[in-house]
């Protein structure tokens, strides 16, 4: 059986599965001042009179890494970078312990200028002096050729415990973003270790030996061994587990809008024929760009919960929640309430909703019950708005799904799944509005657990050949090779396929799911002075994210007990 | 997180499946290492800095410009298309205010296309710069335009197609024509009867530094854009000045090309030559990026670049300054200039002889313009190629007085179908294209 646990802003799901079906599903509040014990807490009921011996994977996606960012409680950490030449490095600025350095690679991965070991030796001594204990190293150039962040490391290596090299994060240029991605790495890598080997140690205590794996961003996951050199990845996990939870009812052949609908967001993703979209290179939310590879994901702030208000006599819904709906024991009234009001949610308190939908009517002048009209319609067509004005903003950039980009493609909508717990209620309005179908999946409140239960390990390799300097490398993996002039295109395949396969498998995955395409491919020819002195060849191959084998039934059980009525069983 | 003071929009076309041949100077690896750089410095991630994708241009749209011969799809390929749409992408960002500055670097390149387009000349098939200016009068109502082609080779091609237009000013910098392709740009072609001194032709001496290029700059290229008052500044960013690069002999500096670029301040930069892919391309291009984004560029600066070595001599300057002198002379005079030059109502006759390297095609032309001091003039030309096509090309300004469109369609309309395979009409008042075959 596997296990999926998805902690949420509100709510946190979890979900057992077997071969056959969904055996269990539950639903327990988000303390997000202790996520252990909400995590603690939605295993203990899942595994209530479950052996623990059948459980064989357990897949987490929490909010801890979100959460810490956004409250600022990460950990001070070293951040020591080289360039050269190009923007100005102190502008990457990343805390009170940040330090430019002597040292440049060009874009070949050709070292220009040296590492002045001496000023790595005073850098030392000053982060020692300031009770630093992680460092990240970041060379401009570093997924060229990464001797600089090594030399750097070596230089490092006796007085720190953990050191974060840039192109250990990804194959993409970016040096801005490779300088966030190894802080956010560095700084929350303590707080990641002591939660994960908490998690694992209550685990192991209840007699599950199953393997843990966690969530990325990315829609595939890892295991614990692999997250602790990579933490950030798991950021903004969430998102990516509702879409993969939708992915087993997109159609295979149209474009689709999934939309999460929780408590205090709605998030927005795209499948396109059940490919997610992704960000070619790397999560870029708000101030906070990255080379964390990731689903194209987009949060509203309105869902079921989002604070109702009348302002210059219109109403306005959200960004804001201010605790559960009245019919639950909230203060403010909310889109929740509206459908108690409208008879289209059942709830033991419809009074309290109904004294909210009264107060609104009266700062609108209306009934209680056209107020509630308006505040689900008005919903609603945010909602879709927002979709709508996402697929544009989509469509006038190139498009990346997570198998290929897809050159001059326009994505246009013939289906919308909704997820999420107010889910069902939603479909008919939204699909009235959006003249697109609607449908709430089967589960709807746990199909992000579902989705992340079911994931994927994935992984990708960056391999670069270069017959003039003579190397085939993978700075990622720290694989380096010389190579002659006569390497070719399926020498760099086969190279490459062989080291992803590695990594998967050490990641945790199964040898059934190694599904491996080639995402990019590029050749060229070097011309100097009009001969061909060599070849560059660039690789990028990654285990194809999606779900893993021999769990189809799931999905034909949950579709067979689901009647399609908004009051359905699953719901 | 970094910000861009200018809005500045960037189309990335660097055409990975395109080359003239595969060790040709302009092949598929030309834009990789520009891209790794701009890639790695996060350009994208400036706020203030937009991609956009590149559009494709229509027919129609190469025939505001070009003749082409036998047709557009003849001498063009879907790169072509794609880099005149990245032009053309930049300059519809600009014209909608989504951004006040774009630079679309795109290959092929286009400077060396002339009006007639038979083939290949310079690496070049159809003139991107010229396409998105007659875009911009056509949809976007923009009149006056100025033209500074930087690329170290003379831009004959652009040159050729504002040759008779009073509304375009084009001014050519070049690695003086003596030494190098295409062996034209000196000072004294001026342009047309109808449009002398709006071409401005400013060769500069092999061994020209930073010094030398924005001495010109300083002295000649900003007064006279004082002067023209252009709705439009357009730089052909060619980058083949620079130092290190194999095809000329000039010594120009990533430094000293963004520097350039914040004293020109082209509303929209195109990229045109350069061929010295790895030491050049990625630092100029970048300095010329944050230029155009009014950010701090000091940062950008070559690996091997020794500015002792980079001094010009005391010689070049010298020359420098003088033809900087005669061209800021024949600007002043250019009314009188254009007064002497023809009587309105006259036609005037000129022949020319125009060799295509890149396709090997020898082109002869008759052309004939009727001389106008109310517009830029109705012409055709008889153009007769190696390749065994004969056409008649006619063409009516945008601006043109009644008298010059009639005496446009006359041309057309008297064309001798037996001598011609065909016959082209472009007519841009009614911005319509009409063709005739025998």
């Amino acid at each position: 059986m596997l296990i999926g646990l998805d902690v949420g802003g509100t709510h946190t799901d979890a979900v057992l599965l077997s071969k056959k079906g969904l055996k269990r599903k539950i639903k327990v509040l988000t303390d997000p001042s202790d996520l252990f014990n909400t995590v603690l807490s939605g295993l203990d009921l899942l595994l209530d009179n479950i052996d623990p011996l059948d459980v064989k994977r357990i897949v987490l996606s929490t909010t801890l890494t979100t959460n810490a960012v956004v409250q600022q409680r990460i950990d001070p950490v070293g951040i020591i970078v080289s360039s050269g030449p190009g923007i100005d490095p102190r502008l990457f600025r990343t805390g009170n312990h940040y330090f430019p350095v002597a040292g440049s690679i060009d874009h070949r991965g050709r070292e220009r200028s040296p590492v002045d070991p001496a000023e790595i030796r005073t850098i030392a001594k000053i982060l020692k002096k300031e009770g630093i204990k992680h460092v990240g190293v970041i060379g401009k150039f570093s997924p060229r050729n990464p001797c600089h962040e090594l030399q750097i490391q070596a230089l490092l290596a006796k007085d720190f415990s953990k050191i974060f090299l840039g192109h250990h994060v990804s194959g993409n240029l970016n040096f801005p973003r490779r300088i966030a991605t190894v802080h956010l790495n560095t700084a929350v890598y303590s707080m990641h270790k002591k939660f994960f080997h908490a998690v694992k140690r209550s685990l192991e205590q209840q007699g599950i030996k199953a393997p843990i794996q966690i969530l990325k961003a990315d829609g595939g996951t890892m295991n614990l061994e692999s997250s602790m050199d990579f933490p950030g990845q798991t950021i903004l996990s969430g998102p990516a587990a509702s879409v993969m939870g939708a992915i087993g009812y997109a159609p295979k052949d149209q474009d689709v809008l999934v939309l999460d609908i929780g408590g205090t967001t709605t998030d927005i993703a795209i499948l396109v024929k059940q490919a997610p979209l992704l960000e070619p290179v790397g999560i870029g939310r708000g101030i906070y760009k990255s080379l964390i590879r990731s689903l194209k994901t987009y949060s509203k702030g309105l869902g079921g919960d989002s604070h109702v208000r009348v302002e210059n006599g219109a109403i306005t819904i959200g960004p804001d929640r201010s605790g559960p709906a009245m019919a639950f024991g909230g203060l403010h009234p909310t889109p929740t309430d509206a459908m108690v009001v409208l008879g289209l949610m059942e709830a033991e308190n419809k009074e309290s909703s109904l004294g909210g939908m009264a107060d609104i009517a009266d700062k609108l002048g209306t009934t209680p019950l056209k107020a509630a009209q308006t505040i689900f319609q008005t919903a609603c067509a945010r909602i879709v708005e927002e979709a709508i004005k996402i697929v544009d903003r989509i469509n006038r950039k190139p498009v990346y799904t997570v198998h290929e980009f897809l050159e001059g493609y326009r994505i246009q909508p013939r289906k919308i799944l909704l997820l999420g717990g107010p889910a069902p209620y939603f479909a008919n309005e939204i699909e009235r509005q959006s003249g697109i179908e609607t449908q709430a999946v089967p589960a709807c409140s746990v199909a992000n657990a579902i989705g992340a239960a079911l994931a994927r390990t994935t992984c990708e390799v960056s391999l670069l050949a270069d017959t003039e300097l003579g190397i085939v490398a993978a700075p990622e993996e720290d694989f380096k090779e010389p190579i002659s002039k006569s390497y070719t295109e399926e020498d760099v395949i086969e190279r490459a396929y062989a080291l992803l396969s590695e990594k998967a498998l050490k990641s945790g995955s199964s040898p059934d799911d190694l599904e491996v395409e080639v995402i990019e491919f590029q050749k060229f020819n070097i011309v100097r002075k009009f001969s061909t002195q060599g070849k560059i060849f660039r690789a990028k191959l990654q285990v194809k994210p999606g779900l893993i084998k021999g769990y189809d039934q799931v999905y034909t059980q949950l579709n067979k007990n689901n009647d399609g009525t908004p009051s359905g069983a699953e719901c | 997180m970094l910000k861009a003071s200018k809005k500045t929009g960037l189309v990335f076309f660097p055409a990975f499946d395109w080359a003239i041949d595969p060790t040709h100077p302009e092949r598929e690896e030309r834009l990789l290492y520009t891209q790794d750089q701009v890639m790695e410095e996060g350009i994208f991630d400036i706020n203030g800095i937009e991609e956009y994708k590149p559009d494709l241009v229509t027919a129609e749209d190469i025939q505001r410009v070009h003749f082409c011969v036998p047709d557009e799809a003849a001498i063009t390929t879907q790169s072509h298309l794609i880099s005149a749409g990245g032009a053309k992408a930049i300059a519809r960002a600009v014209m909608e205010k989504e951004i006040q500055r774009g630079f679309a670097l795109i290959r092929p390149p286009g400077h060396h296309a002339m009006r007639v387009a038979h083939g290949g000349r310079g690496f070049c098939h159809i003139n991107m710069e010229a396409i998105m200016v007659e875009y911009l009068r056509q949809e976007h109502g923009v009149k006056r335009v100025a033209i500074v082609d930087t690329d170290c080779h003379h831009g004959d091609g652009t040159n050729d197609i504002y040759w008779h237009d009073p509304d375009t000013l084009f001014i050519s910098l070049h690695q003086d024509g003596r030494t190098l392709y295409p062996g034209t740009g000196f000072t004294h072609e001026l342009g047309g009867p109808n449009a002398k001194g709006t071409n401005l032709n400013i060769p500069l001496p092999p061994g020209t530094s930073t010094e030398g290029y924005l001495y010109v700059i300083n002295n000649t290229v900003l007064p006279i854009l004082e002067e023209f008052k252009p709705d439009l500044i357009i730089n052909s960013a060619g980058q083949d000045n620079h130092y290190t690069d194999p095809l000329t002999n000039m010594k120009f500096s990533a430094q000293g090309y963004a520097e350039m670029t914040r004293l020109l301040k082209p509303d929209i930069a195109v990229l045109e030559g350069g061929y010295a892919i790895e030491g050049a391309l990625p630092y100029v291009n970048l300095g010329i990026i944050l230029a155009l984004a009014d950010m701090d560029f000091s940062s950008v600066v070559e690996p091997d670049y020794d500015p002792v070595r980079l001094e010009q001599t005391s010689h070049v300057t010298d020359k420098i300054k003088r033809t900087s002198d005669v061209i800021n002379r024949y600007w002043s005079q250019r009314k009188e200039l254009r007064a002497k030059a023809g009587t309105h109502g006259e036609i005037q006759q000129r022949n020319r002889e125009i060799f295509y390297d890149t396709d090997n095609i020898f082109e002869r032309q008759k052309e004939k313009i009727r001389i106008c001091r109310d517009c830029g003039g109705a012409f055709e030309i008889d153009s007769q190629a190696s390749t065994g096509n004969h056409v008649l090309c006619v063409h009516i300004p945008l601006n043109a007085c009644q008298d010059c469109i009639d005496a446009g369609h006359a041309m057309f309309r008297n064309a001798d179908m037996d001598r011609y395979n065909r016959a082209f009409l472009q007519d841009q008042t009614q911005d319509h294209y009409t063709i005739k075959q025998s």
